[in-house]
């Protein structure tokens, strides 16, 4: 398959074409590559940058530091799963653009409890069915896409619920980097039996491991459970404990094993208080172990803003202590499935925070001579004494059948609100099986007593090679239901990706979702069912009132709303316009000079913002006086009669003004007192006019009697440019 | 054990890691973790499960549909203890076909199971 162009979408049909026979070029998990010495990019040396991307968008601000994109160091995770696969491969390359190296997929609600593979390509709930060829697809795009950034993509999804061991080798297979693998999990938020639990997890672990494979545990689900998240930490540490103990038990390399983990407090409370020794105390006991920094779900509701303020904090105890991997929650995630351009903003919070925070090891310490010392190592005696308790109750199993694990209090107290399972029951209970005295299994990376042939050296010789030694073995499925695939939904969205159709999006291609934000001068209740209200009378269905803010109890809500759509415009109908041709630099000069290029400026109005202007005109900032333009700078909030005079006195050819956007469109007033003013004197046909302000655009300077306007982002030369070419057309 | 019972016990626990340096403390924690995960460990090496078996014949070219049927047939003829694996084998030596004809027949002819493993 040809690689990808920045300028064209991703071919979904092209990437479906030819997966019965597509093997992954590469398998197991990839750290970023850290530069040695240090990375240095345009004025700036950073401590802990990796290497560069290829291709990438950076941060906002970027423009301001000559488009510098640095990649923090640790793997930048985002989750993504919005139940079509297909649409998610476009988020996919949009979330690796902005930094993401670690993509991984949710899974459709129910695969868990799912006693075998799913194959073809269903619809998911609030995730997606991970089949061969769905996850085939993915991997694909995903080969794709990072030859399009330059950086390897970590793939991931989940080897829980009863089909472990078969999910396992099924990623093993396809070149799955990454999985959540943590028989805990199974067994207290899944109901799954314990005893299957943990044999099962034996063999996912292997399997795992020879395919180098990256595991990630379930400890954070306890404070994403248990009602005071914060209260659960020593219980952390043993669950964290048990299946990294176990994980190394059944063979997998310490450097293949990470712990999820999440700052277990938010504000309002004093978060850092809780969040830091606790960060502390388990980097202390797992310092040979991976940090996968989660960061906080338990307390995020509607307001987008707010879940990114907590989530900076969390990526902060990240870079205070330690984060291999910086995983990140989208914003949204508390009032829908997530969107796709939220999971942008959940990357940016991470990658400007991690990048703002460049070495902060080196500027601050943690100071364990104080409270936090005293405070990480009550948190460390709490997890032994709770282990002690654990083996004495008669392990694992009896201390979960007693409800020792996700009790919302502190151990060792208890609110008796812990989940406790029954050895004997759950989902799967009794189908475990003692190995006969000649149990055998000719296959590679399989766990526990194996008995094969007497002189057979590896198992699988006995049948010429498995798949993870023979891919060509393995078994492709297509689909089972081409009703409910992949095709049937391309098919539907096709004149949005490939007819030409512009419709909004937010999760699938041409849902026409949109979102409202609004203040009603009303009290909540009455605010809510108002917004909905105009939301229809605007043509919105399906309107929802998704996070609704009081700003005052009596004065008024701020309101978002969604709705969608059924807007399609045809893109044969736009008129974009052209874009300006800079003239060569050269050129420029030459014809400054030809011309004798002479200017005034200044700012017009009550306007005392000069930075913009000063940028326009100065030689250091690239301004016009680079090109050869004199300048006759009259200052701020000058009276447009000045500017007039002093065109006039000194002879300039053109007067340039700057103004912000104001109250009762003020800017365009002085615009158009400016005009009237040079006609009146006679002037107006010698005379070029250009004004410039953060929002001004060409078309509202024309339509205000401008020869030109400029906006955000402008340099000299565009000015110099315009000034240029109005002259020759003048036929001067 | 009442709560009273637990919280002196766990008082008595914690004064006596009082004693232990940083480094000690942490290697208490590891030892008590392996010595919890100990008997899992053992149970898995000696038991296998469904899924497990099918994930053997996943790795051994059958596919996934395919692998549902076979160690269900396995299982009910309470042969899965021998490994899903070893029985497919046993059947493609005896009816001297490969591994997939072995697993169709499996599903198709149950009674082909009978007397494999001298029962």
């Amino acid at each position: 398959m040809k690689n990808l162009d920045p300028k064209t979408k991703i071919d979904i049909e092209e990437i479906l074409t030819g997966l019965d026979t597509y093997h992954p070029p590469r398998k197991g998990w990839t750290w970023r590559e850290p530069v040695p010495g240090g990375y240095k990019v345009g004025k700036f040396h950073y401590k802990t940058m990796t290497k560069p991307l290829k291709q990438s968008v950076p941060l906002p601000a970027s423009k301001y530091f000559d488009h510098i994109d640095p990649q923090p160091q640790p793997v930048i995770t985002t989750e993504i799963a919005s139940g079509r696969f297909e649409d998610d491969i476009r988020r996919m390359r949009m979330a690796a653009w902005h930094g993401a190296d670690h993509i991984m997929v949710i899974r459709t609600t129910g695969q868990s409890h799912i006693d075998g593979l799913l194959e073809g390509t269903p619809e998911g709930v609030g995730g997606v069915p991970i089949t061969r060829k769905q996850i085939r697809a993915s991997r694909k795009a995903c080969d794709l896409i990072e030859a399009e950034v330059g950086r390897p993509i970590n793939f991931h999804s989940y080897v829980s619920g009863v089909a472990g061991p078969e999910v396992a080798v099924l990623f093993a297979e396809e070149g799955i980097n990454g999985a959540h693998q943590d028989p805990q999990y199974n067994v207290l938020y899944r109901n799954v039996n314990m005893y299957r639990s943990f044999v099962d997890a034996a063999e996912a672990k292997c399997v795992m491991a020879g395919a180098r494979i990256f595991q990630i545990d379930g400890a954070h689900n306890a404070n994403a459970t248990a009602k005071e998240g914060w209260s659960v930490m020593p219980e952390l540490l043993v669950q964290h404990g048990i299946n990294s103990a176990f994980s190394v038990a059944a063979g997998m390399p310490k450097d293949l094993i990470g712990l999820s983990t999440v700052p277990p407090c938010a504000p309002p409370a004093p978060k850092l208080w809780y969040d830091l020794p606790y960060a502390v105390a388990l980097r202390d006991f797992f310092s040979e172990y991976k940090m996968r920094a989660q960061q906080n779900t338990r307390y995020i509701e509607a307001d987008i803003e707010e879940a990114t303020r907590t989530h900076v904090i969390d990526t902060l105890i990240s870079a205070l202590t330690r984060a291999d991997i910086q995983s990140t929650i989208t914003p949204d995630e508390g009032r829908n499935v997530p969107w796709h351009y939220n999971n942008i903003r959940g990357i940016e919070t991470a990658k400007q925070t991690l990048v703002a925070l460049d070495g902060i090891q080196e500027l601050v310490k943690i100071d364990r001579s104080g409270p936090l010392g005293e405070i990480v190592r009550d948190l460390k005696e709490r997890a032994v004494c709770f282990l002690e308790e654990l083996i004495e109750a008669g392990g694992y199993f009896a201390a979960v059948e007693k409800g020792f694990f996700v009790d919302s209090a502190k151990y060792p107290d208890r609110n008796g609100d812990g989940i406790a399972r029954d050895g004997k029951g759950g989902v799967g209970a009794g189908s475990i099986v003692r190995r006969e005295a000649d149990y055998f299994a000719p296959v590679c990376n399989h766990f526990g007593h194996n008995h094969p042939p007497a002189g057979v050296k590896k198992a699988c010789d006995v049948i010429d090679g498995c798949t993870f030694c023979k891919p060509d073995k393995i078994v492709y499925i297509d689909e089972l239901d081409p009703g409910d695939s992949c095709h049937a939904r391309l098919e539907k969205t096709l004149p949005y990706r490939k007819g030409g159709m512009i419709k909004p999006e937010a999760e699938w291609a041409g849902d026409g979702t949109m979102l409202l934000q609004f203040f009603l001068p009303e009290e909540i209740d009455v605010a809510r069912v108002a917004a909905l209200e105009i939301a229809k009378k605007m043509g919105l269905a399906d309107p929802e009132v998704i996070n609704a803010q009081v700003m005052h109890p009596a004065e008024g809500t701020f309101l978002e709303v969604k709705g969608k759509v059924d807007i399609a415009i045809d893109k044969k109908t736009l008129k974009i316009p052209p874009k300006e041709v800079v003239l060569p630099e050269d050129e420029l000069r030459a014809a400054v000079k030809q011309y004798g290029l002479r200017v005034v400026a200044g700012t017009v109005g009550e306007d005392e913002h000069s930075v913009g202007l000063r940028e326009i005109l100065d030689i250091k900032h690239g301004g016009i006086e680079k090109y050869g333009v004199k300048y006759h700078y009259l200052g701020t909030s000058v009276p447009v009669g000045k500017l007039v005079d002093a065109a006039v006195e000194t002879g300039a050819q053109a007067i340039l003004i700057s103004t912000i956007i104001s109250h009762n469109d003020v800017h365009k007033a002085m615009m158009r007192k400016l005009d009237e003013l040079c006609r009146e004197k006679g002037i107006r046909d010698k005379i070029i006019l250009i004004s410039g302000g953060t929002q001004v655009t060409r078309d509202i300077a024309r339509q205000a009697g401008m020869d030109d306007g400029f906006g955000r982002g402008t340099k000299g030369i565009h000015v110099v440019n315009s000034m240029v070419k109005i002259l020759r057309q003048r036929g001067r | 054990m009442n709560d009273a019972d637990r919280l002196k016990k766990f008082e008595e626990r914690r004064a006596a890691l009082r004693k232990l340096s940083d480094d000690q403390l942490k290697e208490r924690f590891w030892d008590l973790c392996r010595q919890a995960v100990e008997p899992m460990v053992e149970l898995a090496k000696t038991h296998t499960s469904p899924s497990i078996e099918r994930a053997v014949l996943l790795r051994m070219g059958v596919d996934s549909v395919s692998t549902k049927g076979v160690v269900g047939r396995i299982h009910e003829a309470g042969l899965l203890g021998h490994g899903a694996g070893h029985v497919v084998l046993k059947v493609s030596q005896k009816f001297k076909t490969d591994v997939r004809g072995a697993a169709k027949k499996i599903v198709d002819d149950p009674n082909c199971l009978n007397g494999l493993f001298g029962r």
